[in-house]
C-alpha cells in the first residue's frame, strides 16, 4: 500500500509512516466492509461452482464426449448416481434452476428426474432417464449442463450483453424477443442524460441568480436549495406522489378548475414521467451547488468590464461568463449522471413498469428470480461505466470535490 | 441611463424561471405538512380543508403513528444504527482527513479514491454484495453488519468536510504550541480539535443523515427486527399507503430543516473564524 519507503529519505520518513498510520484505519476499515463485500459479489459474476460441485463425474466423462450424438451409458450411469446423490444432498433444485437458466424447461425435467430415480436401483440408465423425460435423449440437455459445470465462466456477462455462447464456442447474439438487458442500459443512460440535462436547465438560472445576489438573499436562496438537499429521499419520493398520482393534488386541482374532466386525469406517475420529474427534483441540488460554488468565484466586475468594452448582454455571457463556469458544469453534470445511472429507490417506488432503471433489474435478479449470477454481472457492467465516469471527473476536478460543492 | 432601472423583458423572463424552479424545489415538500392533518385518508385537499373547516383537520395521522409500535421502534433502531455509525464514521473519517492533510502523505490521489467510492458506487451493488458478505460470515440481520454497512457509506462526507476544514487551518498554530512544550495528542485535543471542531460536527451530522435516509442496504441485510423509519416508510408506500406516512415525512421535513441550520451556522462560525 505504502510502496517501496526508503529509508534515506530520512526526516520525511517519519511524517510520511505518520500520515499512513492516520490514514491506515479507515483504509482497512473500507476494504473490509466496502471493497470486500463488493468484491464477492463481482466474484459471483465469473464463478459458480453450485453444478460443478454437484456433478463432477459426469462432467469429467462428457470431456471426453463427441457432441455429435447423445453420450454413452456410462455418462448415464454416471449422471444417474450424481443426480440421486444432489436430490438426497438438497442441491438438485440449484442445480436445476441453472442449467433452466441456459435453456428453459429443463429445471422440472431434472427435478422430477431426481425425484423418479429414487425408485431405480438399476440399469439401463439411459433407457430409464429417457423414460423419465425424453429429453434427456436430446442433446441440448448435456450441452447445458456441460456450460453451467464450468466453475468460472463468462456466460453471466454475454447474458448481462444479450449475447449468448453456443456449444462450438462462438459468442453471438440473443435472438431478438431475448435481448432486454442492453436495450435496458441504453435506456438507464437515455433517462439519466435527460435528467442531467433537466438538472443543468433549471440548476444554471438558479446557481447564477444565487450567485449573483447580495450576501443575506444569497443565504436565503441557498437555503430553499438545501432544504430538498437534506430531506429524506423517500419524503421527497411521497411528496411526488402524493402530488402526481391520480386522485392526487395536481390531478384534483386541474379538475377542480375545469382543465381535465374527471375520466381524464394524467397519469404522470408510475411510470417514465415519474421516475424523470421526482429524479429531476432529488438530484438537482447536486448540480447547482458545484455550480453556485465555482460561479461564486467569477468576478461580477467581469461583466461590466466586458459591457464597457461594448459586448451585449448575451456576448458577455456567453464569452466570459459561461467558458468560466464550465468547470461547475461538468462538475455538477458528471455528478448528476454518475449518481442518476445507479439509482434504485425512486424508480423503486414511482416508476411503474416502463420508468425502471438497469438497478431495479439487479435488485429483480437478487431477490426475485434468484438469478444472482446474472445480477452480479449487471452490477459489473453497471460500476464499469461508473468507474470510467469517475476516472473522468478524477482527471478534470479531483475527487476530493466530489460530492459537496463546497 | 435611461432604462437602466426598469428591468429589461429578458430579466423578468429570468427572475421568473428562477422562480418557478424554487417552487418545483420546495414547493413538493412543503405540500404534505398541511395534508399530514387531513381529517380524511386522502392524499389531497379536501374541500373541508380548503374552507379551513377545524372538523377536516385533525391530528389522527399523528396519533396514529405515536401509538403504532412498528413506528415507535423504528425510531428506536435509526437512533441506534444512526448513532453508533455516526461515532464510528466520526473517529474513523477525522482521523484520515489528519493524515491526508498532511504533505507527506504517498498516493494521496488513489488513498482519496478508494475512500470516496462508496459515495459514488450505486447502493444497490454495494447492499449485494454486503448481503452476501455478512451472511457468509454469520452476520446476516444484525445490527453490527448494518452499523459497519452505514458507517462505511457516511465515511466519506466526513472525511471530505474535515478535510476541507483542515484546508483552512494554520499548520503554525501547532508548532506554536509544540513550541511552548506541548505534545502531539495535547496539540490534537487543546488546539487543533477546538479549531476544527465545526467541520467535525458537520461531517458527523452528513453522517448522520446518510443513515438516517438510507434504505437499500436495509431492504437486503435488515430482518423485521433492525427495521428503521426509512425501511417502515417503504414498506408504507408501497403496501399500504395512508396519510400516516406524511405525519412521518412533516417530522422528517423539520428534522432536516434543523440539520441544514445547524450545519450552516457551523458553517458560518467555520467561515468567521477563518
Amino acid at each position: 500500500m505504502a510502496g517501496p519507503i526508503k529509508l534515506s529519505d530520512g526526516p520525511g520518513y517519519r511524517a510520511k509512516l505518520r500520515a499512513l498510520g492516520l490514514v491506515a484505519p479507515l483504509l482497512i476499515f473500507i476494504v473490509v466492509t466496502f471493497v470486500a463485500p463488493l468484491g464477492t459479489m463481482l466474484l459471483r459474476s465469473v464463478y459458480d461452482p453450485v453444478v460443478a460441485d454437484a456433478l463432477p463425474e459426469t462432467l469429467e466423462l462428457l470431456e471426453d464426449w463427441d457432441g455429435i450424438e447423445p453420450p454413452p451409458e456410462a455418462v448415464y450411469a454416471v449422471a444417474a448416481r450424481e443426480v440421486k446423490r444432489a436430490e438426497t444432498e438438497r442441491t438438485l433444485g440449484q442445480v436445476a434452476g441453472r442449467i433452466n437458466r441456459v435453456q428453459g424447461g429443463l429445471r422440472s425435467v431434472i427435478t422430477r428426474t431426481g425425484r423418479e430415480l429414487r425408485e431405480i436401483e438399476q440399469g439401463p440408465w439411459r433407457e430409464s432417464m429417457t423414460a423419465i423425460d425424453s429429453v434427456w435423449a436430446d442433446l441440448a440437455i448435456w450441452y447445458a449442463i456441460q456450460t453451467t459445470g464450468e466453475r468460472f465462466t463468462a456466460r453471466h456477462y454475454w447474458n448481462a450483453l444479450d449475447l449468448q455462447s453456443l456449444p462450438d464456442g462462438s459468442v453471438v447474439r440473443q435472438p431478438e424477443d431475448r435481448r432486454i438487458y442492453l436495450r435496458l442500459f441504453w435506456r438507464t443512460l437515455m433517462i439519466s442524460g435527460l435528467i442531467t440535462l433537466l438538472c443543468l436547465i433549471l440548476g444554471y438560472p438558479i446557481a447564477h441568480l444565487i450567485a449573483c445576489s447580495k450576501p443575506s438573499r444569497a443565504n436565503l436562496l441557498l437555503i430553499l436549495v438545501l432544504v430538498p438537499f437534506w430531506t429524506s429521499l423517500l419524503v421527497r419520493t411521497t411528496a411526488w406522489i402524493v402530488l402526481l398520482q391520480t386522485q392526487g393534488v395536481l390531478n384534483e386541482f386541474l379538475v377542480t378548475i375545469g382543465l381535465l374532466s374527471d375520466d381524464g386525469r394524467l397519469a404522470m406517475i408510475y411510470n417514465m414521467t415519474g421516475t424523470i420529474v421526482a429524479m429531476t427534483h432529488v438530484l438537482l441540488p447536486f448540480m447547482v451547488l458545484p455550480l453556485y460554488s465555482v460561479m461564486n468565484s467569477i468576478p461580477l466586475t467581469q461583466m461590466d468590464a466586458a459591457a464597457s468594452l461594448g459586448a451585449t448582454p448575451l456576448q458577455a455571457f456567453l464569452r466570459v461568463y459561461w467558458p468560466q463556469s464550465l468547470p461547475g458544469v461538468g462538475a455538477g453534470a458528471l455528478l448528476v449522471f454518475i449518481l442518476a445511472i445507479g439509482y434504485y429507490i425512486t424508480p423503486a417506488l414511482v416508476g411503474g413498469s416502463d420508468g425502471q432503471l438497469i438497478s431495479n433489474m439487479i435488485a429483480y435478479h437478487m431477490q426475485t428470480s434468484l438469478n444472482w449470477g446474472l445480477a452480479a454481472a449487471l452490477g459489473g457492467v453497471l460500476l464499469m461505466i461508473i468507474l470510467v465516469l469517475y476516472a473522468v471527473y478524477d482527471r478534470l476536478l479531483g475527487v476530493e470535490k466530489i460530492g459537496l460543492g463546497g | 441611463m435611461m432604462g437602466a432601472t426598469r428591468p429589461s423583458l429578458g430579466r423578468i423572463a429570468y427572475l421568473g424561471f428562477c422562480t418557478i424552479v424554487f417552487v418545483f424545489l420546495v414547493a413538493p415538500i412543503i405540500v404534505i405538512v398541511p395534508l399530514s392533518f387531513n381529517a380524511e385518508p386522502y392524499f389531497t385537499f379536501t374541500e373541508g380543508m380548503l374552507r379551513l373547516d377545524p372538523d377536516a383537520w385533525s391530528l389522527r395521522w399523528y396519533r396514529e403513528i405515536i401509538y403504532n409500535e412498528a413506528w415507535t421502534k423504528s425510531l428506536a433502531n435509526s437512533m441506534i444504527i444512526g448513532v453508533s455509525a455516526t461515532v464510528l464514521a466520526t473517529v474513523l473519517g477525522t482521523v484520515a482527513a489528519l493524515g491526508l492533510a498532511s504533505s507527506a502523505i504517498p498516493a494521496r490521489r488513489a488513498i482519496m479514491g478508494v475512500i470516496i467510492s462508496p459515495m459514488v458506487t450505486p447502493v444497490i451493488i454495494a447492499a449485494a454484495g454486503m448481503f452476501f458478505f455478512y451472511s457468509g460470515l454469520g452476520l446476516g440481520q444484525t445490527y453490527i453488519s448494518i452499523i459497519l454497512a452505514h458507517a462505511a457509506l457516511g465515511v466519506p462526507f466526513v472525511v471530505v468536510t474535515v478535510t476541507a476544514t483542515l484546508a483552512g487551518y494554520d499548520p503554525n498554530f501547532n508548532n506554536a504550541a509544540a513550541s511552548l512544550g506541548a505534545g502531539p495528542w495535547t496539540i490534537f485535543r487543546r488546539v487543533q480539535f477546538p479549531l476544527i471542531s465545526p467541520g467535525v460536527i458537520s461531517g458527523a451530522l452528513f453522517a448522520f443523515a446518510v443513515s438516517f435516509d438510507e434504505v437499500v442496504v436495509m431492504l437486503f441485510m435488515a430482518g423485521v427486527e433492525q427495521r428503521t423509519i426509512p425501511r417502515q416508510m417503504w414498506s408504507g408506500i408501497r403496501e399500504q399507503i395512508s396519510p400516516a406516512i406524511l405525519a412521518v415525512a412533516t417530522f422528517l421535513v423539520v428534522f432536516a430543516v434543523l440539520l441544514l441550520l445547524t450545519v450552516s451556522w457551523l458553517k458560518r462560525r467555520e467561515e468567521g473564524r477563518a
